[in-house]
């Protein structure tokens, strides 16, 4: 940015001032405008996601490549139909706007992105946006959509009403991309002279939509035909008996597909993970090296790395049926049964989430505006069977549940085990939420009003781009959180060193004491000491716990193998009593710091983590202790 | 300090024009209500039939949900016709200036419509 090689380089430039900060644009539109969509057409991967200081509103912040070696920021701003700051979405695109965000220059200029087949509506953001006076692109988004659906709108004409420029964009397409470049290129030096049509007052919606309908008529604007496809699809997708049938099947396939269709890549990167271990452990000489290298680091961040495809095999679910409109149908179809948990259909979405990771669920409640709807939703999130905690159940029924047929070749007695434990997240969700709902949460039924965005095709791109943003998120965290719990555990395990030698039984070394000091508050579980080190290390995340106890039955046995062994080792460790109250533990209790640093952060401070934390704890070590004297 | 204070002063002064708007609007819009209809009763958005449509005349919510109808354009004057809705007829989805629009049925049934003598005027067409 400093290399200011370019400033000379002629045009109009010359009046902006040295380019020492950064040259910000926000892009601004209704929800469904397609404002994503433009701004990973912009940015590509050049793009971070990031929060502002003190509020829970999450903005994508991307560089866009100039022509001549110049770039500029683009900063995308949550979706909102007017700029009066009320909801806290619209209070930071207000800020952001008005340049009073901290740690946020003021934006040079503005991109309008609006949906050009429902134009008249959109233009009523025009209005606030252009008062502020700041260089504006109106980009008319969705242009091929308009043409098919035979309407149309004239760019020139509009531009001469608006007294800005305006440009026809396809933005998943691609076509009319060109224009909004062109305007980034010289957006300071543009002036922009005042609309024909003069402002009406911002704070009037009435006014606002008649000023639009004027400046769309005056502009020769034609309204396109109704999507007839959206029509024909809402027809089955919102049909009494056939939308229901419809909204189970997506449920069933996505999970269905998950287990199964991610186990043979899952198997494959065991396979890899434990045969690069051994070859890495064997090229090192050293052997506490080597030990530290193979079952420390590879094994411990390996056993968590393996569920990576199956994380990503259900964003790309959820990313698809959100791109394509379907998730607000569904929410639709869910909303009564919700609302019968003292919830509502905008629930459905992040709770569908969580049996993925709740991390990205709790932020995806911000689509609910009812605050206590939204705090009860967090709440009951981590509720959800998520994906860290399948290796802990696949473990422990592998270990404890012989496979016998239920019914026919419909349901294994393994399988069936593993649906109870689903139904016993779901059931203690629901009875949180209608506890919270009828005290600390108590509100009149509120109100759902979602709009049902037409159907779209998901484009690879902006699929592609969410499944790279959420590897890294979770690489991130398997390169540090369980990398470092990895690294302490072994470390543990190993010490304090007896005669130059790493301790030769696990229960004199630091691991195993600190295990024996807690083991009287879980012996009424039925567990033993080093049960406890798993769930001292799993405070970090759920998974760990596996990884744990590979390390710490590796280190005692000689074979430091993961299935077998590892499952023979639990068999002759643990009652049935305590392995059932150890899933149980599990069903329930907030071992993820992800979570509640997250749930922190979208409560904005540590009264709902500490309570929710401290509600599941309690809830999973009185159902424990339940389990335990149930089977025993 | 000084600018943050007038630009709050200028905020709350449009907050309190904007209250004064709305209610304006409702009153007139209670006003004519009872000059059209008289002894029956208005209807609301729950009372479409399916291939009916009807034209908005005032929503009796509290600001904040008018304010948010209002932006997804439930305006009054505006053309709405139902249509599809989730088993059991709640939520239903409401088609308004372009757009699809679900709603639960204690919200609609605060949406109050123009009577019939009034709604055969001509009305913005739908898009």
């Amino acid at each position: 940015m400093s290399d200011c090689h370019d400033c000379s380089a002629g045009t109009t430039l010359v009046a902006a001032p040295p380019l020492v900060k950064q040259r910000i644009v926000a892009i601004i539109g209704p929800p469904n405008s397609g404002k994503s969509t433009l701004f990973n057409r912009l940015t590509g991967l050049r793009q971070k996601v990031a929060n502002f200081p003190g509020v829970t509103v999450e903005h994508r912040m991307g560089r866009v490549k100039l022509d001549p070696g110049r770039e500029v920021f683009v900063v995308d701003l949550p979706g909102v139909y007017s700029l009066t700051p009320r909801t806290e979405d619209e209070r930071v695109t207000h800020d952001v706007l008005l340049g009073k965000m901290k740690d946020l220059p003021r934006p040079e200029a503005i991109l309008l992105i609006l949906d050009s087949t429902n134009l008249s509506r959109h233009l009523v953001l025009a209005a606030p946006v252009l008062s502020l006076g700041l260089p504006t692109l109106v980009i008319l988004n969705m242009a091929d959509d308009l043409a098919r659906r035979g309407g149309g709108a004239d760019a020139l004409e509009l531009a001469e009403q608006l007294g800005t420029p305006v440009a026809l964009v396809s933005a998943s397409k691609g076509t009319g991309v060109e224009k909004v470049f062109q305007f980034l290129e010289g957006a300071t030096a543009a002036p922009r002279r005042p609309p024909r049509v003069e402002l009406p007052v911002i704070q009037n919606v009435p006014q606002c939509r008649a000023w639009a309908a004027k400046v769309g008529n005056q502009s020769k604007y034609h309204a396109p035909a109704p999507p007839i496809w959206t029509r024909r699809l809402d027809r089955i997708f919102l049909h009494p008996l056939v939308g229901p049938l419809v909204f189970a099947l997506v449920v069933i396939g996505v999970f269905q597909t998950i287990f199964s269709g991610a186990k043979p890549i899952m198997d494959a990167m065991q396979v890899a993970i434990d045969r690069s271990g051994h070859w890495i452990g064997s090229m090192i000489p050293n052997a506490a090296l080597s030990s530290l290298v193979e079952k420390g680091i590879w094994a411990g961040v390996g056993s968590v790395i393996v569920f990576l495809p199956q994380i990503l095999l259900l964003f790309l679910f959820i990313g698809a049926l959100e791109d394509s409109g379907y998730l607000a149908r569904a929410a639709v179809i869910a909303d009564r049964t919700m609302a019968s948990i003292g919830l509502q259909g905008k629930s459905f979405i992040p709770l569908l989430s969580a049996y993925a990771c709740a991390v990205p669920a709790i932020m995806a409640t911000r689509t609910i505006e009812n605050k206590r709807d939204r705090i009860a939703t967090i709440l009951i999130a981590p509720f959800m069977t998520c994906s860290a905690r399948l290796p802990v159940y696949l473990l422990m029924i592998a270990a404890f549940v012989p496979e016998r047929r239920l019914l026919g070749f419909f349901l294994g007695t393994r399988t069936a085990a593993m649906l109870g434990l689903y139904i016993l997240g779901f059931v203690a969700a629901i009875a949180t939420a209608r506890l919270l709902k009828s005290t600390v949460l108590k509100s009149k039924r509120s109100s759902f009003i979602l709009e049902m965005p037409p159907y779209r095709w998901p484009t690879l791109s902006s699929l592609g781009l969410r499944l790279i943003d959420r590897s890294k998120i979770f690489l991130r965290r398997a390169g540090t959180w369980i990398l470092g719990v990895a690294i302490v555990i072994w470390a543990l395990t190993q010490l304090p060193l007896s005669n130059g030698n790493p301790s030769a039984n696990i229960a004199n070394s630091y691991a195993g004491k600190i295990g024996h000091a807690i083991e009287p508050a879980i012996r009424p579980l039925g567990f033993n000491w080093k049960i406890g080190i798993g769930l001292i290390t799993s405070l970090a995340a759920r998974e760990t716990i596996v990884s744990t106890l590979g390390t710490i039955y590796g280190v005692e046995g000689e074979g430091g193998e993961h299935s077998a062994g590892l499952q023979q080792a639990l068999r002759n460790d643990l009652t049935p009593g305590g392995a059932f109250a150890l899933l149980v533990f599990f069903a329930f209790a907030l071992q993820c710091m992800s979570t509640v640093a997250v749930v922190r952060r979208e409560t904005g401070g540590w009264k709902w983590p500490a309570v929710q934390f401290a509600y599941m704890t309690t809830l999973a070590y009185v159902c424990a202790f339940a389990a335990n004297r149930l089977l025993s | 300090m000084q600018l943050g204070g007038t630009a709050m002063i200028a905020q709350k002064l449009e907050i309190t024009a904007f209250r004064f708007l709305i209610r304006l609007n409702m009153q007139s819009g209670v006003k004519k209500n009872l000059r059209n209809v008289g002894a029956k009763s208005a209807r609301n958005l729950t009372e479409l039939k399916r291939g009916e449509h009807g034209v908005l005349e005032r929503i009796d919510l509290p600001e904040e949900d008018a304010r948010r109808l209002m932006e997804m354009g439930f305006l009054p004057g505006h053309t709405i016709t139902p249509a599809h809705a989730a088993p059991g007829g709640d939520p239903r989805v409401f088609r308004v200036d372009g757009s699809e629009v679900a709603l639960r049925r204690e919200t609609a049934i605060r949406m109050i419509l123009r009577s019939a003598s009034a709604s055969e005027q001509k009305t913005p067409p739908e898009h």
